[in-house]
């Protein structure tokens, strides 16, 4: 009784929420947080800095603040105008907000342009312990350095701009247990698609989810930005892992990363935020990694997943009427027909990208299986880097070569296709097997159909033209690496 | 935001109801990168009409929208205020509000009041006799005013309290300012800043 919150036992979100109380709420009032970094980019922030503007206010702390251009920018030709009218104006919008309210802005053609969630990480930015915020639902993506991340609304960009701070309502906490070894040819992408699909895509609402266990404590980082980009795709507010040696070796030496003896402080620091073992969780899901087969998606929301040996599920099957109707309506927008083996479904394009999975890690996994292969004929594949960075660092190692030679096109950094606000788009009707986060209806181009995979399974694919994994290729006598990772450093 | 206390100025006797967002602002305008100018859109499918009650010479510069019930209904576009705002108009009345719209309106400083029915139809039969008519809307005594007609609306007494103070969301947390300056204060010298860059 006499316990004061601080002696509670707390889980890593808690932690960093309270680490954060600005005012706490009263009589049901949210509590207000101080946000510490503020991802912009142009397509959510026009109308929050045309606000400040009308009221007067200026941006609170512009040195918590950067922006990058990403959802619009073009793939090819990136010295070239913008064609599209509206994508132009909302970059050379965000060019003159930028340069009014004092923000730094990495502009198409800057090495460290890219997508937001790609940026912030590779700059050291994203940190263990602090809050982010972006006008972008996939934000959650920060959360796997231990950070507690959250998209939002332009009124809420607007409200970050002006007082560096955010009125948020608590949250519910949801422990996430991943246990055991990945087979060969099992990602980080597969564990999220099946978590997905086991807990739905309203499974996590209201909820923080935590990833814990030892599948998950042996992903890279790479890995585990995966994973928590696509807790929003499972309904939650954001996505965590506690932060751990892994966290450690990949911020060290960073641009934004803390020195010297700030660097010794940040890391006594971090380590203090790991969950209590005698803190309680809201909810908890168990998974076993040893039973994990690579994942694809059959519908059209994340959670219609199922692992790539199945058959497309007979909607009749399902007893809930609302679902069953949503199956059926999902197959006939897809175009399949219940029974059809997975592998069987021919492809006509192959997306390897997005704030999912376009950094090394995943170019690494991709060029790891399709060196010295050519792509399946009829098959348009396109590899876009996460940002200029990314892109920089895979020519180093040769993957853009790899790439060419496969016959697949190697591309400028940016969401390209995962939502097609740029020209990559699918054509009607298009099938494409895509590293991205979202299979909704006309997401990646009005009548394109989407499958949700892995960079494993993209790259099986682009080979052999029909939805496939890895061992599909060992079958075919393809020799594959028994790691699948013939690049040094690769961590598949 | 500024501080709203009494609005006068010519009102509109707009006799329909069920008035939906993208009547208000088509979604061909949620296009555009800014906050302000959106006069042009506001009914712009109704306004095509040259017989349209906005288009006649005497309502010409309105500052109060008399409207029948479901106002505001559909989409949850805060462009719809902003349309209303940038035309000229400072206060709608109706006998009922969508939710989403009344709170959209409350955070950008556009008075909505309530009213019933039967009083909508008596605004509406004064304006109508005396067209391009100014209204008062004083928000201190909940009252309308036209002609010798004075009549109360309803407003919730939060929504009131922030338009007379003048609080956006923004103006609200920013009376929380010393507490956001302590906390920075607090901030370890560690954290990550984004300036200078590195």
């Amino acid at each position: 009784m006499n316990e004061t919150p601080h002696h509670r036992p707390r889980t890593l979100a808690e932690k960093v929420w309270d680490a954060h109380l600005v005012a706490k709420g009263e009589n049901g009032e949210p509590d207000l947080l101080y946000i510490d970094l503020h991802l912009v980019h142009e397509v959510t922030s026009p109308q929050a800095f045309d606000g400040l503007r009308m009221a007067g206010r200026p941006v609170r702390r512009p040195d918590l603040t950067i922006a990058t251009e990403d959802h619009n920018t073009p793939t090819l030709a990136i010295d070239k105008p913008i064609v599209e009218p509206t994508s132009r104006i909302q970059i050379e919008t965000l060019r003159a907000n930028a340069k009014e309210f004092g923000i730094r802005l990495h502009s198409l053609g800057d090495i460290e342009q890219g997508i937001v969630h790609v940026v912030g990480p590779q700059l050291g930015l994203t940190q263990p312990g602090i809050t982010v915020v972006c006008g972008d639902s996939h934000t959650s993506t920060h959360g796997a350095f231990g950070a507690m991340a959250f998209g939002i609304g332009t009124s809420e960009v607007e409200h970050v701009l002006a007082t560096q701070t955010l009125p948020l309502q608590p949250f519910k906490t949801m422990a996430i247990t991943v246990e055991g070894e990945l087979k060969p040819g099992v990602t980080a992408k597969d564990i999220i698609l099946a978590v997905i699909a086991k807990i739905g895509t309203g499974g996590g609402q209201g909820y923080v989810l935590e990833y814990r266990g030892s599948a998950i404590r042996a992903l890279s980082m790479d890995g585990r930005m995966t994973i928590c980009n696509m807790s929003i795709e499972a309904g939650a507010r954001a996505g965590m892992v506690a932060p751990d040696e892994t966290t450690y070796a990949y911020l060290k030496g960073r641009a934004h990363a803390p020195e010297g003896a700030d660097w010794d402080a940040a890391v006594a620091y971090w380590n203090t935020l790991a969950t209590d073992d005698d803190a309680v969780f809201d909810a908890e899901v168990f998974l076993d990694a040893n039973e994990l087969e690579p994942f694809v998606t059959w519908g059209t929301n994340p959670g219609q997943g199922i692992s790539l040996s199945q058959s497309v599920p007979d909607p009749a099957t399902i007893i809930d009427a609302n679902e069953r109707a949503a199956a059926e309506r999902a197959l006939e927008y897809m175009d399949l027909t219940p029974g059809t083996p997975m592998k069987q479904i021919p492809v006509d394009v192959v997306f390897m990208g997005s704030c999912t999975n376009s950094r090394l890690d995943d170019l690494r996994a991709f060029a790891s299986i399709i060196k010295g292969q050519k792509k399946a004929e009829g098959v348009d594949v396109i590899v876009v880097p996460g940002s200029a960075r990314v892109r920089l660092e895979a020519e180093a190692e040769g993957i853009d070569k790899i790439v060419e030679a496969f016959g697949a096109e190697w591309r400028f950094a940016g969401c390209s296709m995962c939502l097609g606000m740029n020209p990559d788009q699918l054509q009607p009707g298009q099938r494409c097997a895509s590293t991205s986060n979202r299979n909704f209806e006309g997401r990646q181009g009005k009548g394109g159909r989407t499958h949700l995979v892995s960079p494993l399974v993209a790259a099986s694919t682009a080979i052999r033209g029909t939805l496939s994994s890895v061992s599909d290729l060992m079958a075919d006598g393809i020799e594959v690496d028994p790691r699948f990772s013939t690049i040094e450093g690769a961590t598949v | 935001m500024e501080k709203v206390s009494t609005i006068t100025g010519v009102a509109v006797p707009f006799r329909r109801s069920n008035v939906d967002t993208d009547q208000i602002i088509p979604a061909v305008f949620l296009k555009r990168v800014t906050k302000t100018g959106y006069d042009d859109a506001l009914f712009s499918a109704w306004r095509q009409d040259p017989e349209f009650i906005l288009n006649r010479p005497e309502y010409a510069n309105p500052r109060i929208l008399i409207a029948g019930s479901d106002f505001g209904t559909g989409s949850s576009r805060e462009h719809a205020v902003w349309a209303l705002r940038d035309f000229g108009f400072a206060a709608v009345i109706s006998p009922k509000f969508a939710d989403i719209f009344r709170g959209n309106a409350g955070k950008q400083g556009l008075l909505v009041g309530v009213v019933d029915e039967a009083t909508v139809e008596t605004l509406w039969t004064e304006l109508e006799a005396n067209p391009g008519m100014d209204a008062t809307v004083d928000l201190v005594e909940r009252t309308v005013s036209v002609g010798n007609i004075t009549v109360p609306f309803e407003i919730d007494d939060y929504t009131r309290w922030r338009l007379l103070e003048g609080l956006d969301d923004i103006g609200l947390t920013l009376r929380d300012e010393q507490a956001i300056t302590d906390f920075e204060a607090r901030r370890e010298s560690w954290r990550p800043t984004t300036l200078p860059t590195r």
